[in-house]
């Protein structure tokens, strides 16, 4: 520890520290604009120049090392002086435009400006001016009021991955911008909207829509991706205007994904559900809920008198809060139903008689940290869970860590990649065996009991590689993203995954495909006995479906299999915050539910951390929470057990007392299964789920929808597969699958297996296709 | 994009530096590339980018840093005349008004020809030389008289 | 060239930059010997110190100090880089060095490189002077067939790999940090310190960065000892500099004297004031040392001290002259174009604040100046200098601040008769082309 003297203050501050840390310690607040606690240093702003004893210049505090017993003033009149005069500088170029500049009131450059700036400015000249730049439909450019603090370039650099922005130009000239004109694409981009201390980068959906102090703060959860961050949604007038990152060190830290950002214009999408609707006919008609959910109470009652309670199906989305995949597994036991499920894209459900916990990511999201190697088994991790990629990627870059994947895809993760096995998903299961195989010679440890028979007989150079790496690591960890687990031989990846894990002493675990995969086991919203799962609930027609949140074309293994599941149904309930064509196809009722924002719940995420929020609006129009709806309709069957006063009341019941020890990724023996071999003259599919199309909200956000990452589905193929088709870029094809068949463009995608067509799930153009897995015919159209 | 011959001149330049460190070789890359094609389009620079292994933006970046770069066309003769003090003391900017009144152009501006264009240099480390101007880069020019301008001007309309 | 000097001297033939020129003056007889003797590294750093040789880049750091800084036992490589960006105004003495007498600094480096164990050196050369570059080149190349490059140099065990590198048109790259990022193929945009370069250089390894006339200094310190050497001008500011002359005399050039040599000497070398003229000022260490009137500096003899007294740098010993026809206003005009064009934009001071300098002299200088003006430009200059990332800050303020407080009366003179003190048909007489030798 060193001494430091800081404005009179003494405090101690560990060794490598600098005067800015020392400052946060002893509770000075040293003025800045470069400097960000997540940000590789600049010290090029100058404005946290201050006084140091014995040094002939004023130093600034963000670079300067702190030395034993150094003493330091922020505040005397040398550094004053020269923290006015940078202020000077920065405001003669800066134009004076704050009454229409959204950044009012949160302008770190305004607020620094009222204690060191003067009243007038002695620069008579014209102030510098850029053209404003189109960065794309998430965030606004004003150019001139930049002050090139630069911490949006070393963002996109050291959190993002790859460097979308520069300075360009120098002296006053220097201007930040894209290479010629490009849109800024990193699915992690709004953040530097928070990063800009000024006006310069600002929220184009928020754009002019309310002043900053306006905003009401509520604290909230995302109800996006597995990891669980934690959102201020801020509200006026009852509405959501924004949403920001609420800081995590153990989660999210800082940041937020686009996702997490903007998805909440889809609160006020035409689309949302704001009224039940019942059919008459091939019509429509609002009602009010009694009778809406009285029909539903009655219908449902008489299905079940008459068929049984194995009549019934319920399906929610893995989105929901644990409340409602609570009610809802209560509902339909209730009605004497096993079948309920919310693990909907899912195709192998082996798993669930082999495990006997609920799978998690296995360890602590800090730990990824200290990791020197890691094993990301069929993923698109970076669009799949951007924060996590994204603690992946930090320490990648900065420890060092080995990233290696196993599967059909190897597309740009924006890290430094150790080995890539790059393999069809026939060849998965195969592909683990052998690195299995390959640490078990390495570790001079055998393979488990009937594991060692079902060895490959060659082992790959990439096989050996991620081998090595696992091996030598210290700390190592073996990840399954959502490819494997919606792979049809999910139950055999994670055999092998957890074999790979016990030979290299690896941690283990699943990344989880939404905000309450985890929440959903622990709820108990999965089929026990005899009971239905997702797939076979479709496989085998159900009379009745209670669908909560999902779209049965969008949010299923296979949407032509569901909706055709759904059409011959005798009812179909569906409570969802949106209409739309395909629910209005299928469904008998639509009961409006209220998202993320306008109920009260909870999440549980991949580290198994139950976050609880409240609503941060009240419900719009008639929509409803969904465990209110849920314990409604309980009442109205005359169920026991549904007369909670509030939300927390049944979390306490869904969750106990403590369930921590219900997280395992233990499996056991699995049942064998019919071999999965490619034909000939077939590709087989890999279907991502793209970021802006997995859920129902961000399908509606419609800044999302107009980025990159939201763009019309293509078919990918390896320039091989393409010209032993004779196609080329841009052709159209024709696709077949069992679903039937649709066209698609033609992209040239070499980070593809070979004899592999990647083509994305979850839009209306690829639904026709029928599974996410499996052999698609292609032929020139 | 460039000729066998540039990109065998960037390999030499990649070779000078460590293994993993092929963007010490950008600054080369980039000059060799706008001495086969005249001037740095999005297209080669992008190009450029991509043979060294960086970000197209951090090719950019230099691109528009380092002032010998030629963003936007320049003529046959790129004429770049030294006008800071030591060669101003000596003429440096009667050699520049020469020239432009000579050429009928503005610094900056190229001859509707396509021959000459004129930019303004700040110091080439020559100052001995006094007026000095440098040609296509990398041709100082010392001792500028009006006689040797007006002979370097026939020489290079004659090339 | 001057016959007198160490670096410069015996360059008087028509070819005296090849390997078998520079052999036949004796070249590379100090590094075969020392590789031969297997001299213990800290007696060269020692020699180093004892020949008070002080960086001729322009900072004057004690050249012995900064090779010892070198981290020892680091494992991997530690590199080596000469200075050769040149692009101060007033400074050419590198180029002349590196078209005459290349060897000398690649002779300078291999010994630095035993010295200090670097295994890789780069030598950094002003974009400019391209010709230069691949003279520079060549001269490589004849070094390695020769075997005094690469592996195992001349069966000694000793190994250097030595290149060239080119910069394209930034002044700033000559600051040893930003020369380094240029090196990494990034802009040039300079470092803050700390770390210093021996502890965090190229590619983040310990490096030393030397000025070229440095280098080419220290075959003569090493074949003559430290001591000698030292005294070939005075303590703490040992041997002898290149002095580039340019302006307003009659034989612009380089001349290389001992330090401590009376100003009046070097410019009766260099044939006096052109056209007989009276001497008004000089700036004696390139662009970025302030101004000195006339009168002060014929007081001056040419060493760090004597010009530090005359509140000036001896810096890289580049002697702008000026005469009775220059326009004081007019010249700081242009040096604050120059460093305004080449600030890096990196930090906010020198970004904004040298624009800012730059318009209020244009205006002083073109009729539109203010009463205020000086002042403003002197507490402007003073929020610049010494609050920068580099030492860019610091150079741009320096003229402004010299030139406004030596030359206060033609400053006064523009804002009040909206016209320069010196008229133009004067000012035109001093810096017309010189078509034939007007001496």
């Amino acid at each position: 520890m060193l001494d430091i003297e800081i404005d009179g203050k003494a405090v101690q501050v560990p060794v490598g520290s600098t005067i800015m840390d020392a400052g946060i310690l002893a509770g000075v607040y040293i003025p800045h604009f470069c400097y960000h606690k997540k940000l590789s240093i600049a010290a090029s702003c100058r404005m946290c120049l201050v006084e140091v004893e014995k040094a002939n210049k004023p130093l600034p505090a963000c670079a300067t090392p702190v030395t034993n017993g150094m003493k330091v003033w922020t505040r005397s009149k040398t550094a004053i002086q020269a923290q006015k005069g940078v202020m000077e500088f920065l405001l003669i170029n800066h134009p004076l435009d704050c009454p229409e500049c959204d950044q009012g009131g949160e302008c770190l450059l305004q607020d620094l400006a009222v204690g060191y700036g003067d009243t007038g400015s002695r620069y008579r000249e014209e102030k510098r001016v850029f053209v404003n730049k189109n960065f794309g439909p998430l965030i606004a450019s004003e150019a001139s009021r930049c002050i090139n603090c630069t911490r949006c370039v070393r963002f996109t650099a050291e959190i993002g991955g790859e460097m979308e922005l520069g300075q360009a130009f120098r002296n006053d000239h220097a201007e930040i911008m894209t290479f010629f004109g490009r849109t800024i694409d990193s699915e992690l981009s709004g953040n530097i909207i928070d990063l800009c201390p000024v006006g310069a980068l600002t929220s184009k959906p928020f754009r002019y829509s309310a002043r900053t102090w306006e905003l009401s703060r509520r604290r909230s959860v995302s109800p996006h991706d597995s990891l669980g961050t934690n959102l201020i949604v801020q509200t006026r007038n009852d509405e959501v205007k924004r949403v920001l990152p609420l800081n995590n060190e153990q989660l999210n830290e800082c940041w937020l994904a686009d996702r997490d950002r903007f998805s909440y214009e889809a609160l006020t999408s035409e689309q949302r559900l704001t009224t039940p609707m019942m059919r008459n006919g091939d019509d429509w008609h609002p009602e009010p809920w009694d009778k809406a959910l009285a029909f539903v109470s009655s219908d449902l009652r008489a299905i079940v008198s008459e068929q049984g309670g194995q009549a019934l199906g319920a399906l929610a989305s893995p989105h929901s809060t644990v409340e409602e995949l609570y009610l809802l597994q209560k509902l339909a036991r209730g009605l004497g139903s096993e079948n309920i499920d919310f693990r909907l894209r899912r195709s192998d459900f082996r798993n669930d008689v082999a495990c006997v916990g609920v799978p998690w990511l296995g360890m602590s999201v800090v730990d990824v940290h200290d990791l020197d190697s890691i094993l990301v088994i069929g993923s698109f991790l970076r669009k799949d869970a951007p924060l996590l990629a994204q603690k992946v990627r930090h320490s990648a870059l900065r420890h060092g860590l080995q990233v290696c994947t196993i599967g059909p895809n190897a597309e740009n993760w924006r890290m430094p990649m150790a080995t890539r096995a790059l393999v069809a998903p026939s060849e998965m299961v195969n592909t683990l065996a052998a690195v299995a195989a390959a640490l078990a010679s390495i570790s001079d440890k055998p393979l488990s009991g009937k594991l060692a028979a079902k060895v490959p007989a060659a082992i790959s150079d990439d096989a050996r590689a991620i081998a090595q790496s696992l091996a030598e690591g210290e700390k190592t960890a073996v990840w399954l993203g959502n490819l494997a687990e919606q792979h049809p031989r999910a139950a055999e990846l994670h055999l092998w995954a957890q074999e790979i894990a016990r030979l290299s002493g690896a941690s283990f675990g699943f990344v989880g495909e939404a905000a309450n995969s985890v929440g959903g086991y622990l709820a108990n919203a999965v089929p026990t006995g005899k009971g239905l799962n997702a797939r076979t609930m479709i496989e085998s027609p159900r009379q009745a479906y209670l669908l909560l949140g999902a779209e049965p074309d969008l949010d299923f293994a296979d949407g032509v299999a569901t909706m055709e599941a759904m059409n011959h149904a005798r009812l179909v309930v569906a409570i969802s915050a949106f209409d739309s064509p395909a629910l209005r196809q299928v469904a008998d009722v639509l009961l409006p539910l209220a998202p993320f924002t306008e109920t009260p719940g909870t999440f549980v995420n991949c580290i198994g951390d139950a976050q609880s929020f409240e609503a941060s609006t009240h419900s719009r129009g008639e929509s409803r929470p969904g465990w209110k709806i849920l314990r409604v309709l309980g009442n109205l069957l005359e169920l026991p057990g549904f007369d909670q006063d509030d939300f927390e009341t049944v979390r306490d019941e869904a969750l106990g007392g403590g369930f921590r020890g219900r997280l395992n990724n233990t499996i056991g023996d699995v049942p064998e299964a019919a071999p999965f071999e490619a034909r000939a003259g077939t590709l087989q599919r890999v279907a991502d789920v793209p970021v802006y199309f997995a859920d129902p909200l961000v399908r509606r956000a419609p800044s999302l929808q107009k980025t990159a990452d939201a763009a019309l589905p293509v078919a990918r193929m390896p320039s091989a597969t393409m010209a032993a088709l004779g196609v080329q870029v841009s052709n159209k094809v024709r696709v077949t699958g069992t679903g039937g068949a649709v066209e698609l463009q033609v992209e040239t995608d070499e980070n593809l297996a070979p004899g592999c067509i990647r083509i994305a799930a979850a839009h209306g153009t690829t639904v026709p296709l029928g599974p996410l897995h499996g052999e698609l015919s292609v032929e020139r159209f | 994009m460039l000729s066998q011959e540039s990109l065998q001149q960037i390999d030499r330049e990649i070779a000078k530096y460590p293994p993993g460190k092929r963007q010490s070789a950008l600054i080369s890359a980039l000059r060799i590339a706008q001495q086969e094609k005249g001037w740095l389009s999005k297209e080669v620079i992008e190009f450029a980018a991509g043979y060294i292994g960086v970000p197209p933006i951090a090719a950019w970046e230099v691109a528009s840093f380092y002032g010998m770069y030629d963003l936007t066309p320049v003529g046959r003769h790129k004429i770049t005349v030294c006008t800071n003090l030591s060669c101003t003391l000596s003429g440096g900017v009667h050699v520049a008004e020469y020239l432009k009144k000579k050429l009928g152009i503005g610094f900056n501006e190229t001859t509707p020809d396509g021959m000459f264009s004129l930019k303004e240099g700040e110091c080439m480390g020559a100052c001995g030389d006094a007026p000095v101007l440098l040609h296509n880069n990398h041709r100082m020019c010392s001792f500028m008289t009006i006689e040797k301008i007006d002979q370097m001007l026939a020489d290079l309309e004659r090339q | 060239m001057s016959a007198r000097g160490l670096i410069l001297a015996g360059l008087d033939g028509d070819r005296t930059w090849r390997l078998q020129d520079y052999v036949a003056r004796g070249g590379y007889e100090v590094f075969r010997k020392i590789l031969a003797e297997k001299t213990p590294p800290d007696t060269i750093i020692a020699e180093m110190k004892d020949s008070d040789l002080r960086g001729r880049g322009g900072a004057g750091f004690p050249t012995g100090l900064k090779w010892s800084f070198m981290p020892r036992s680091f494992p991997g490589n530690k590199y080596l880089i000469c200075n050769s960006d040149e692009g101060e105004p007033g400074t050419f003495k590198d180029r002349d060095i590196l078209r005459y007498n290349p060897h000398t600094v690649i002779e300078g480096m291999l010994i630095g490189a035993y010295a200090m164990g670097c295994s890789r050196g780069y030598n950094y050369i002003h974009g400019e002077i391209f010709e230069v570059y691949q003279r520079f080149e060549e001269a490589l190349e004849e070094a390695r067939a020769a075997g005094f490059l690469g592996q195992n140099i001349l069966g000694s065990g000793f190994s250097f790999e030595l290149f060239a590198h080119h910069g394209y048109g930034a002044y700033i790259c000559g600051e040893e940090t930003a020369l380094l990022e240029s090196v990494e193929g990034k802009k040039g945009q300079p470092r803050f310190k700390p770390p210093f370069p021996a502890s965090y250089g190229l590619y983040g390894k310990p490096t030393t960065v030397n000025n070229t006339e440095t280098f080419a200094s220290v075959p003569f310190i090493m074949k003559m000892g430290g001591k000698a050497y030292m005294n070939l001008g005075k303590p703490n500011n040992g041997g002898t500099k290149i002095f580039s002359v340019s302006g307003h005399v009659c034989r612009p050039g380089n001349y290389e004297l001992e330090l401590g040599t009376p100003f009046s000497e070097l410019l009766a070398m260099a044939g006096g004031m052109r056209g007989g003229r009276q001497l008004k000022a000089v700036i004696p260490g390139g662009s970025s040392s302030p101004v000195v009137p006339g009168a002060i500096m014929m007081d001056c003899t040419l060493d760090f001290d004597s010009i530090a007294k005359a509140g000036s740098m001896l810096g890289s010993g580049a002697v702008i002259v000026m005469d009775e026809t220059v326009c004081m206003v007019r010249a700081l005009e242009r040096l604050a174009w120059f460093y305004h064009e080449e600030s890096c934009g990196q930090c906010t001071p020198c970004r904004d604040g040298t624009g800012w300098m730059y318009r209020v002299v244009h205006r002083i200088e073109h009729g539109e100046g203010r009463p205020e003006d000086l002042d403003l430009l002197l507490s402007v200059a003073g929020n610049i200098a010494f609050r920068t990332v580099c030492a860019l800050g610091d150079a741009a303020a320096g003229p402004v601040q010299s030139f406004v407080k030596h030359f206060a009366d033609e400053f006064e003179y523009h804002i009040e008769n909206k016209k320069c003190l010196v008229p133009p048909a004067v000012q035109e007489t001093g810096s017309q082309i010189y078509v034939s030798q007007p001496c």
